[in-house]
């Protein structure tokens, strides 16, 4: 579905991603782990179409999306499927839950089906029902996660990327977020997950691939990686 | 000074300054959502003035119906800039965007001046109407006609603009935009469509206040850095984020000046709205109405 191959990122003269290849079969739940500053986020923004790339290239669906000389700007691959739910969530704050869910589903196709999506949303985030008219930034950090995935999922993505979706949240609240992200992956959704939470992550993960310093450092299954002992030593806290 | 002459004051320093309001709404709405500052707000203002100016003296259409057209040419106008201008500016971020914006925006003012100078001439020009010279007189208070119809108008258009940008999903989209452009293109939303939608409202509001400053006050090819001063001030005081508090600040800066002229002559007009930017700037930096952060 998603192909990267050695892609390039870089703001001005600071190269962010050197060399990474990665592919995202239908159906899966592909996770990217590594420290910060690895190029993780770079590589989502890349194939999300908010930066352009300098080497390499990203195909969609079998066809390139992102060379260096071509660029698909975000709103674009919201209509052909690819949603990203931006790290720090990036919700409209000074907007109320339903304006929020609202803009999400702004693409012609997405806007179309908007009140059956919106019931779906509610019945996955109840919570957001209860609060549908509140500023979104009066709400605590897990009700925005929750809205920002709500928000993607208003857009209709057949490729669903989080980045660290569970960064800052209470742990009872970063089960509910992984659970939500499981039931959408047997409803048909392939995602793409970024996480600091690594063990949550690889245990729901199909494939999963270390990043470090802009490369690929290691891949496997996410049951492989969770007893690799480096990928134990470096992302697991070394024990398990 | 007596009771009476201190409420006419008060009375035309309104009117003016719903006039800057008007100004100041359009400055701050390209400013809140595209973040850039156009320079030549003013001028397109000024042309709209033309505008309204050459359809009165050639086809003898009223001015204030002059308003229809003057409207949607500046609009149109508003999109071509942003075609031909504008939409470089925005491929560039932070400090290099509101530089250059700066900077091409004055030299567009400079080039629309010079141009209404060789096309238009440098001669003030002003619409009398058959009913320019009538008033209302309500307990001494004298209430124009042509202000008053103007002051009605604005609210009009004002409101309507209130509810376009919180009620429809157009609306929705610019502010969306405003507040975070890339989390706006990640919902799907085309940024550079909805800048270019934002600059031609922008530039259409200064056709509306453009005809208006025609039927009450007179225009001239430079008059453009005035009005754009005043938008100016206002934006600084009200803070951007809210139509009716930019409005506000627009009558707020219209009482101040009218009361400071009839206590210190004509001349401290101009500094007192400066003094105010000052002081708000020191005091209050995100503006009387503009919130935190």
């Amino acid at each position: 579905m998603l192909e990267v191959k050695n892609l390039g990122v870089a703001y001005g003269d600071v190269r962010a991603v050197w060399d990474i290849s990665f592919h995202v079969n239908v159906g899966e739940i592909v996770v990217l782990i590594g420290p910060n500053g690895a190029g993780k986020t770079s590589t989502l923004r890349s194939i999300a179409g908010l930066q352009p790339i300098v080497a390499g290239q990203v195909d969609y669906l079998n066809k390139p999306i992102h060379q260096p000389k071509l660029f698909t700007h975000a709103h674009e691959l919201v209509s052909q499927g690819i949603v990203l739910v931006h790290e720090g969530r990036r919700l409209f704050g000074s907007m109320s839950v339903s304006e929020n869910l609202e803009l999400g589903a702004f693409s012609p196709q997405a806007r179309k089906v908007k009140n059956r999506t919106l019931t779906q949303v509610f019945e996955m985030f109840p919570r957001l029902a209860e609060r549908k008219d509140q500023r979104a930034n009066t709400m605590s950090g897990g009700e925005q996660q929750m809205l920002a995935i709500g928000r993607a999922m208003m857009g209709l993505p057949k490729l669903l990327i989080l980045d660290e979706p569970s960064l800052g949240l209470a742990p009872l609240v970063v089960k509910l977020i992984f659970d939500v992200i499981r039931e959408l992956n047997q409803q048909g959704m392939t995602i793409l997950l970024v996480e600091q939470n690594a063990k949550r992550a690889l245990a729901l993960a199909s494939r999963a691939y270390v990043i470090e310093q802009g490369r690929i450092a290691g891949t496997g299954t996410g049951a492989a990686l969770l007893n690799d002992p480096n990928v134990q030593h470096s992302y697991l806290g070394g024990v398990l | 000074m007596n009771f009476e002459t201190l409420l006419q004051t008060l009375v035309f320093g309104f009117f003016v300054g719903s006039l800057y309001g008007v100004a100041a709404i359009g400055l701050s709405l390209v400013f809140g959502v595209m973040k850039i500052l156009n320079v030549a707000h003013g001028e397109l203002m000024m042309l709209a003035g033309y505008v309204s100016y050459f359809v009165f003296s050639l086809f003898g259409i009223d001015p204030f119906v002059s308003i229809l057209i003057s409207i949607p040419v500046l609009f149109c106008v508003g999109l071509l800039l942003d075609r031909l201008v504008y939409r470089r500016i925005h491929l560039l971020t932070g400090e290099a965007k509101i530089k250059n914006s700066l900077l091409v925006s004055f030299g567009l003012s400079l080039i629309l001046q010079a141009l209404a100078i060789q096309f238009f001439t440098a001669d003030e020009r002003a619409i009398q109407a058959s009913y320019s010279g009538y008033s209302l007189t309500l307990g001494g208070i004298i209430l124009p006609y042509t202000r008053l119809i103007s002051l009605f108008i604005i609210f009009g258009v004002i409101s309507l603009l209130h509810w376009f940008l919180q009620r429809t999903i157009t609306g929705k989209a610019i502010r969306a935009a405003a507040e975070d452009a890339e989390a706006a293109n990640l919902a799907g939303i085309n940024i550079q469509r909805f800048y270019m939608l934002t600059l031609a409202l922008s530039a259409a509001l200064s056709g509306l206040a453009g005809s208006l400053v025609i039927i009450g006050y007179g225009i001239t090819p430079t008059v453009g850095v005035v009005w754009l001063l005043r938008g100016l001030i206002v934006v600084v005081l009200a803070g951007t984020g809210s139509i009716f508090g930019t409005f506000s600040a627009g009558i707020l800066l219209g009482l101040v000046e009218a009361i400071s002229s009839t206590l210190f002559g004509a001349a401290s007009r101009e500094i007192v709205g400066l003094v105010m930017f000052l002081v708000v700037l020191v005091l209050r930096p995100q503006g009387l109405f503009g919130k935190k952060g």
